[in-house]
């Protein structure tokens, strides 16, 4: 059940998405959140569900993966779905009770859904195709102006960095706790929410004891490594801003141009 | 100077849990030569991961002195040269990658270095290929298995071009084909690239391999030699809770048990067979 859990992962490539420069990859990322927001009809969200479906195809990661990335925000999406359902007035098409059903309500449900899915998705195409580092130093150099108000911005990359590394190794961790504890006749699955919940208690004390004796001893090796934070470091790899890049820079400007404008005539 | 590390008089005295002191190393000389390979052997507690951390500063001497290449560990100015010269391999090789991806883990230290990206590339492409994972450049780190993590963790330091590595029981988490894959590259960084090598292992079998032997009991030196010299005092090692290796303790167990009076100096497999076929059949030997 835990290796469902994609959000956060890195799937190597050699695809153009992997390739693209991990700073314009963040800049679009956040223009796309915005034009997400901005689009309201559903020409606009075709639109847009096209360029984050041909990202998908170009970058090459296996379409099972980014469904199964999905599985964790069922609930949220079928939540909100089900909210805007029944909560938003406009002609009433069925009533039962309290509650109404729209047309407006099934166009904006399904719009939500939408958008939420797309959201969702095209966030974790950032990460699915940059690994962490290069996601960290792309983050690095975008916010580095603020190193001269001395916002701790190397530090905040290297913690986000090794947070994702451990990612794996602490859910594999989890796993392997979760099957002791049931060997010892732990009981995870019967029980009200409560007691369900205090259940957990046996995994979390010895999964927050590993971790700790984990940063512990990573701390000690990075220094052994000559790590002494930002103090004259440079990277293997230099990022360069290519020519595809301003290829996929400027397509990815137009399609979400494209996608305000729509969605300023409600398209 | 020929000696890359030397410690003086070391005596560590740490507070246990319970605020009473215990001493984890009681005077301790050892002086370790370039280009030697060293194994320091001991049961648990005997403070050998402890004096491994004086190598690198990592700890430093409530009593006495290291020198690493001449430079006093307590002298925090350099400190940083220090782990310049003496790189470390710890035992999880989970806890010591940095990177999601093998290269760039690889990349670690000599990006804190600070040196130029190109020659990085080179570097690392080199590192890699020494301990045979140049394949594996773009994988994740925790997709691999023990033996080829433990490999990258190596790849990582060498890269950094150390004189010395020390290994503090590189293999203690890892199964017998991990094992053998990671001492055979420990033993490549000796013979092949000239890198000191301190091994700090329990296991014998990997000792035998190294130039020389230091068994560490209760926190002072017991005995050092060459492993020949160390291994053939089966009752020595015994009193301090040390098996020998299993070719030797077959033929002192023979001798002992049917008065038999034959060298137990096998330090492999087949020194010991040809031993027992010497025995057994005199006249079919040689």
């Amino acid at each position: 059940m835990l290796r469902d859990i994609t959000i956060g992962q890195y799937f190597p490539g050699t695809s153009v998405v992997h390739r693209t420069d991990p700073r314009l990859k963040l800049v679009l990322v956040i223009a796309m959140i915005v034009t997400l927001f901005l689009a309201s009809g559903p020409v606009s969200y075709a639109l847009l569900a096209l360029y984050i479906l041909s990202v998908i195809k170009i970058s090459g990661i296996q379409p099972k993966m980014v469904v199964r990335g999905l599985k964790p925000v069922v609930f949220i999406v079928a939540f909100t779905a089900l909210l805007n359902l029944f909560y938003t007035p406009g002609t009433e098409l069925w009533s039962f009770g309290i509650l109404h059903i729209t047309d407006q309500g099934i166009r904006v449900a399904i719009l939500m859904v939408v958008r939420i899915l797309l959201l969702i998705i095209g966030t974790s195409m950032l990460t699915y195709t940059t690994s962490p580092i290069e996601l960290t130093d792309g983050l690095e150099m975008l916010l580095s102006p603020f190193k001269k108000v001395h916002l701790p911005v190397h530090e905040l990359a290297m913690m986000m960095s090794i947070a994702l590394r451990f990612i794996p190794t602490l859910i594999e961790e989890t796993e392997k706790i979760i099957a002791a504890q049931k060997a010892r006749g732990a009981d995870f699955e019967s029980g009200n929410l409560v007691q369900r919940a205090r259940a957990m208690v046996p995994i979390l004390v010895p999964l927050f004891i590993s971790a700790f004796r984990r940063a512990d001893e990573l701390a000690i090796a990075m220094e052994c490594r000559l790590y002494r934070g930002d103090v004259g470091r440079t990277r293997m790899k230099q990022m360069k801003f290519g020519a595809v890049d301003a290829l996929t820079g400027t397509v990815s400007v137009i399609v979400f141009a494209a996608v305000i404008v729509l969605g300023r005539f409600g398209w | 100077m020929s000696e890359i590390i030397k410690t003086e008089a070391l005596r560590y005295v740490y507070q246990t849990a319970e605020g009473g002191q215990k001493v984890a190393l009681d005077g301790v000389d050892l002086s370790i030569a370039r280009g030697e390979f060293v194994a320091v052997l001991g049961h648990n507690g005997s403070g050998k991961s402890t004096l491994a951390s004086h190598f690198n500063g990592i700890r430093l001497p409530t009593g006495g002195a290291v020198y690493v290449d001449s430079m006093d560990t307590r002298d925090p100015n350099r400190l940083y040269d220090i782990r310049k010269t003496c790189a470390m391999v710890f035992q999880n090789p989970d806890n010591q990658i940095v990177a999601t991806v093998v290269e760039e883990d690889v990349a670690f230290a000599l990006e804190n270095l600070g040196i130029p990206p190109d020659e990085i590339r080179r570097r690392v492409d080199d590192a890699l290929k020494a301990v045979g994972m140049y394949e594996f450049r773009r994988h994740a780190p925790h997709k691999l298995s023990g033996g080829q993590k433990q490999r990258v963790a190596i790849a990582g330091v060498i890269a950094m071009m150390p004189r010395c590595v020390i290994f503090d029981e590189p293999t203690a988490m890892l199964d017998p084909s991990g094992r053998k894959e990671v001492m055979r590259v420990i033993r490549d960084l000796n013979s092949r690239l000239g890198i000191t090598v301190v091994l700090i292992t329990h296991h014998m079998d990997e000792a035998v391999q190294a130039g020389r032997v230091i068994v560490m009991h209760a926190g002072k030196v017991l005995m050092q030699g060459t492993p020949r010299e160390i291994f053939t005092q089966v009752d020595a090692l015994r009193e301090a809770s040390l098996t020998v290796p299993q070719t030797i303790e077959v033929l002192f167990d023979l001798n002992n048990q049917i008065g038999s009076d034959l060298p137990i100096d096998a330090l492999t497999v087949d020194e010991c067979a040809d031993i027992l076929e010497g025995y057994l059949r005199p006249t079919a030997a040689n």
